[in-house]
Formats: structure tokens, sequence, C-alpha cells
């Protein structure tokens, strides 16, 4: 009976199926995409050639500022905005719970239990759950009521539902969780003795937190942030029913684009957003060595 | 040796079971339609009046069963460009014909083999209603009705023996309003831009239907006076999108809605009180108990029509089947079933022999109720006494304005469209 695990199948063996699902279903889409971007079509069909006429109306009127921003930038930059927004509010409540789970809850029957509570928000379809939110935030909803019958408020506040405002706690409420699993798993492989080290050496918890717990979560922390950004960056349902349709994203263009059969102009834009977003995963990843710190 | 001849026997009767198990497997392969038993049509659309009952109907009558392949509007006009073998019979609206017809991927309708085509409404046909010349701006279907052959890629301007689609619904919509909430009478399509219903109004994100509401508005705001809504130049496109720009950058708007259900909710909460609103969704808010009205306007209608069309490719006993399911749904049963829900249907004398003579009444002649008038699901529309908003059928498809539309600017007006959303 040969020992099975003397047998070393090459690294490239091991590797073939998720290369080829890698190479047929998101590789090759991605080149003709990249190519179609640069044909031309007309109402019906999508006809070959090699035309920068996708690009340049994306950009038309952007470099002259004199009627305001184009679409486009208007459109990258509220992009951008729900960014940094979602980003930092994600950061900071998913690093705290994670901070909790890790190393206030000792059970690990009571940390997965925990988690479970925290994937909630994901057990309903995203419609129904965009729709309740209209009884939370509606102009008759409970947040208005209250405000109204404690007399915070004399009119209800449109601010709450259809607006930005909205946007932001969707993506929050939802996309928390991307960061609490990768920085919780960060701190579960911080070696307990370290803490100890330091609180014996005269550290406050403050300073064990900056100093040894932040810098050890970097990865986590990292990869939480490319969940969180690539999500939103390409969002355009959770944009659209909560921003009522009326705050722009890259990803409606693109929907909109595709179901007049605008194929190359959508595929110019998809290529510009994942230009982009690559961009910002690529500043992250310089900031830390993801690699070196796993 | 007679263990032998066993063996033998044994070994021939499983190689013909494995055969016959084969042959059965090879003859479920074809192409459902082919089969002798039982024929299954694809039914590409929306679906959004085909209800369980109708398909239990149908096999009831015909033996034929449907499998729906259920798309939005964008995406079967899609699916017909890419996938044109992927389904059986398609259910499309006239206004995409403009674009669909130069692709050839639709078969010119043979009009001879619809039993009914000569009671098909004149609506379509010749674009009148009882005598009169009803609005025909925008892709109005007497325009894109008739090709010159069963294979052509062009129009005709006169009757001809071969048709894109065989129509089969149609309706007259307009704004929807909450009586309750807004408390005087709405009766102008102007009153969407109202600054009184300011962050109370909303209209659809859908371009192309969306820009033919706001041209409404804008006409009746007496802004200015289009040659033809349905097909705009630049000019006229950039003019109606700055005034909706405008409105929209002062407020006016809560929400703009893209999928049906939204519009059902903004206004069941309340969020919204004045919306372009889709006859369905009228019904479904009221059959919560909140009162909301499809308010007809003094500037009249925007109408729309649909019809079932059949790949280019289709012949022989495929076709036979898809002409014997339009003649079915030609045949009354479900002309009655679509005018219980508030659409009309295509061929009008055959639905009225499945209408009770007060249903009849109710929805085509716009007389008081006589008694509750039920959804074809059973849930109460409408109480006895009222009366239906808009009134009878002369009266709602005899004050269409104009039509969904395709225009030649299309790629402009979605790009205008797109700014004004991001504005």
């Amino acid at each position: 009976m040969p020992n099975l695990f003397k047998i070393k199948p090459s690294v490239g063996l091991l590797s073939l199926p998720y290369s080829l699902v890698f190479i047929f279903f998101f590789f090759i889409p991605l080149v003709l995409t990249f190519i179609i971007s640069f044909w031309d079509y007309n109402e019906y069909s999508i006809i070959p050639d090699l035309i920068l006429e996708n690009y340049k109306y994306i950009f038309e009127n952007c470099f002259s500022f004199e009627n305001g921003m184009c679409v486009t930038f208007k459109t990258y930059l509220s992009t951008f905005m729900f960014c940094l927004l979602t980003w930092f509010f994600t950061l900071i409540i998913g690093f705290f719970v994670a901070y909790f789970l890790a190393f206030y809850v000792n059970s690990l029957t009571w940390q997965i239990a925990l988690f479970l509570l925290c994937t909630i928000p994901f057990w309903t379809s995203n419609v129904i759950r965009m729709i309740s939110w209209i009884p939370l935030l509606g102009r008759n909803g409970l947040v208005n009521d209250f405000f109204l019958s404690t007399g915070l408020t004399s009119a209800p506040q449109e601010w709450l539902l259809y607006s930005g405002f909205s946007v932001v706690l969707a993506f929050v409420h939802l996309y928390t969780l991307f960061m609490i699993v990768p920085i919780f798993n960060s701190m579960m492989r911080i070696d307990k003795s370290i803490i100890e080290a330091a609180y014996d050496s005269g550290a406050n918890g403050f300073q064990i937190l900056w100093n040894i717990i932040i810098p050890l979560c970097k990865p986590g922390i990292v990869i939480g942030s490319i969940f969180v950004i690539t999500v939103v960056m390409g969002d355009f349902i959770t944009i659209g029913i909560m921003g009522g349709q009326q705050i722009p994203s890259i990803g409606k263009i693109i929907y909109v684009e595709m179901s007049y059969l605008q194929l190359p102009a959508a595929a110019a834009n998809a290529v510009i957003l994942l230009l982009l977003t690559l961009l910002i995963i690529w500043i992250m990843t310089k900031m830390i060595d993801i690699r070196k710190e796993l | 040796m007679k263990k032998n001849i066993t063996r033998r026997n044994m070994l021939k009767t499983s190689t013909a079971a494995v055969g016959a198990v084969a042959g059965a497997g090879l003859l479920k392969g074809f192409p459902a339609i082919h089969a002798a038993d039982a024929p299954v049509i694809r039914y590409l659309g929306t679906a959004v009046n085909m209800g369980d009952a109708v398909q239990k109907r149908l096999f009831d009558d015909t033996g034929i069963k449907v499998k729906f392949i259920v798309k939005t509007t964008d995406e079967v006009v899609k699916t017909i460009f890419t996938q044109p073998n992927s389904f059986d019979i398609v259910d499309s609206e006239y206004f995409s014909m403009p674009k669909l017809v130069p692709s050839g991927n639709l078969l010119g309708m043979d009009t001879k083999r619809i039993k009914e085509w000569d009671n098909v409404t004149s609506a379509f046909t010749k674009g009148e209603v009882a005598g009169k010349k009803i609005g025909d701006q925008g892709t109005a279907p007497k325009k894109v009705m008739y090709l010159k052959g069963s294979s052509s890629k062009e129009f005709a301007s006169e009757p001809t023996q071969h048709v894109t689609l065989i129509p089969t619904v149609y309706n007259a919509d307009t704004l929807g309003i909450r009586p309750d909430l807004i408390k005087r009478p709405i009766s102008t399509w102007a009153e969407l831009l109202n600054p009184e219903f300011k962050g109370k109004a909303s209209i659809l994100n859908i371009p192309s239907i969306g820009i033919m509401d706001a041209a409404m508005v804008v006409e009746s705001m007496g802004e200015y006076k289009y040659p033809d809504k349905g097909n705009m130049t630049k000019k006229e496109i950039d003019l109606t999108m700055k005034i909706f720009t405008e409105a929209k950058k002062a407020g006016q708007f809560r929400a703009f809605w893209s999928d049906f259900n939204e519009s059902v909710n903004l206004m069941a909460s309340g969020e919204v009180v004045i919306q372009s609103m889709w006859s369905p969704a009228i019904t479904a808010v009221r059959t919560k108990g909140i009162p909301c009205v499809y308010q007809p306007l003094k500037e009249g209608y925007r109408a729309w029509a649909a019809g079932f069309g059949l790949p280019a490719t289709t012949k022989g006993r495929q076709a036979d089947i898809c002409y014997e399911f339009i003649n079915w749904y030609l045949s009354g049963w479900v002309g009655a079933y679509l005018n219980r829900q508030g659409y009309y249907s295509a061929v009008i004398p055959t639905a009225k022999k499945y209408m009770k003579s007060y249903e009849w009444d109710y929805w085509m002649l716009g007389k008081p109720a006589t008694a509750d008038i039920m959804s074809p699901e059973g849930k109460k529309l409408a109480s006895k006494g009222e009366i239906r908003d808009g009134g009878s059928y002369e009266a709602r498809m005899g004050s269409v304005e104009c039509w969904n539309a395709t225009m030649d600017e299309n790629k402009y007006m979605v790009r205008k469209w797109n700014e004004m959303i991001a504005s």
C-alpha cells in the first residue's frame, strides 16, 4: 500500500481546475469586454472595428468645466464618496465587533452564535430588505414618528430616505460583515502571550490596541477593505433603491447601456471602472504588503 | 444448455431494454415542440398578464403547455437579438419593432392563418376607435404593423397579408394619484411638476417610456408643442431634459422607479402622491385598501400595445402549434381575462362572450358597477356603484395622444436621460 501522502502531484496539476475556471469564466470574458469596448454599434448589432468613440463619449465635455462637472466625473465622485464613507464606518464598526468577538467572548459556541447574528442582514432578499426601510425611515415611518412626537423636529425629515444618508446606511448595514470576518481572523491568530507581555511591561489598554493589535490586524483590515470597496464601486442596486434612483452610479449607467444593446459603450465603461478599482486596490496593497503579512 | 439459453435471452432482453431507454432518452432530447404528445411552447415575454389560470385553461382546451421565459421589456428585445432560437413565441411591444424588424430575426406573421383577424380592433389596424382617428405620435402600432412580405425587413405603409406581431393586449396609461392626500381634482399632466407636490412626485426611470411621460408634461405646461413626441430632435430632447433636470434639482421628485413593485410601494406608503404608473400597479395599491386613482387627464393618454411574434426560423409543425396557440389566445377566454385586469383585448367581440354583462358594462362601457367587481384572482377591485377611472373603452382609447416609442435619436436620448439622473 503506497503512502498517499508521499505522492506529490505538481503544483500545476493541483491548481489546474481553478485555473481553468478562472481562464474560461473570468479571463476570456474580460479580454472580450476589452476588445468589444473598441467596437462600433448600431441599434441592433455590434460591428467589429477599432475606434475610440466609446471612450471619447464617456469623457466628452469632461475637460471643460463651463457647464459644471460632466456626468462621468460627477458619477465617479459620488461613487468615491460612498466608498470612503462606507469604508470608514464598516471599518470602525467591524473592527470593534471583531475585537469584542475575539477578546471578550471566550467560548467557541458563543463566538459562532454571535457570528451568525452578524449574518442576519443576508437572510432576506435584497428587494425585501430595501423595501422594509420605508416603514422605518419613510415620511410616515417610525423614526419620523419618534422625532415628531418628542418635538425634536416640527416636520417629517425627508433626508432619512432616498438620500445619500440612506445609501450609506444600507451599505454599512450590509457590508460590515465583510470587515468583521477577515479582521476577526487576524485577531484570532494573535498570540495571547504577546498581549500579556505588553501588559506585564506596563502598557495600558490603548497602547496595546494601537501598538500591537492594530498592526497585527493589518492584513485583515486590507482584505476587508478590498471587499467593501470593490462591492461599493460596482453597486447599482443598493444605490438605485436606497437613493430613489436619483443618485447616479456607474453600474446603473452600464446596466442601462446594456439594456439598450449599446454593448461597446457598456464595455468601455466597464473597462474604466475596472481600471479605477484596480488602481485603488493597488494603492492599498502598496501601503501594506499582504503577501508578507500573511 | 438450458442455462446458456437463459443467459443469452437475458442478454438479449437487457440489451433491448437498454436500447429502449436510450431511444426514449434520445426522443426526449429533441426540441420539446416536436414531441408528438403534449406540445410545449417556450414563451418569451414579461408575462405580467399571464397567471396560472391561463396555462391551465390552455392545456384543457388545446393540450398545449407553455414554458415561460420571463424577462423585462428591454431584456426581451435583447434576447430576440442575441438568442433568436431560444424561444418559440415572443410577446413583445410594438415600439421595439423599428429596432427588431431590420435584424430579420422575426417572421412576418401570416394574417390568413388568424381566424379572428378581421375582428382585431381598429386601434391597431387603422389607428381608429369607433371610427374616430386617435393620436399616432410615437411608434403607433399601425405604423409598424405591416410588412412587405413574410421575410421582409421593411414596413409597408398599406395593409398587407404579413404583419410584425399579432396584436394581443394594449392599454392607455396616465398618472396615478392618491386622492386622499391630494384632496383636490387633478386634470392635467402639468401637475406632475407642480411645486405643490415638491418631494412627493415620481416618474419611471426607464428612459424610452419616461421620456414620453416627460414630453406629455412639458407640452401640457405650455413650454413647447412637439411635432412628434415619439420622435424628438436633439434640441427637443435637450429642452425636455432641461425642464426635468431643473425640477429634479429643486427637489420635485421623491424617487424614480424602475420596477413595478417600487411604484406600488411608493404610492401605498404615501411617500409619493402623484407619479407615472401602470394599470396593474393601481390595482395592487387598491387591493391593499388604499385609495388610488388612475387619473384621466385632459391632454390624453400614453398608450402601449403588445403582440405575438415568431422567430424567423419557425416552420412546419412548430408554426402550426404556435398559430393554434395564438388563435386560442384570441378566441375570447384570455381576452375576458385581460379585460378584467384593466387591459384591453385585441379582439373585443370574442372577449365579450366570456364576460358577464355587469362586468362588460363596468370595464368596457364605463357604467357604474351593479355588483362588486372582482379581479381574475378573485380579489375585490371595486364596489357596487363605482365607475372605472377614465370611463369607457371609447373614452379611454379614444383619447390616446401618443404611443410608447423608439426614437431615431434613441442613443442621444438615453444619454441625456442618464445625465438628468446624475444631475
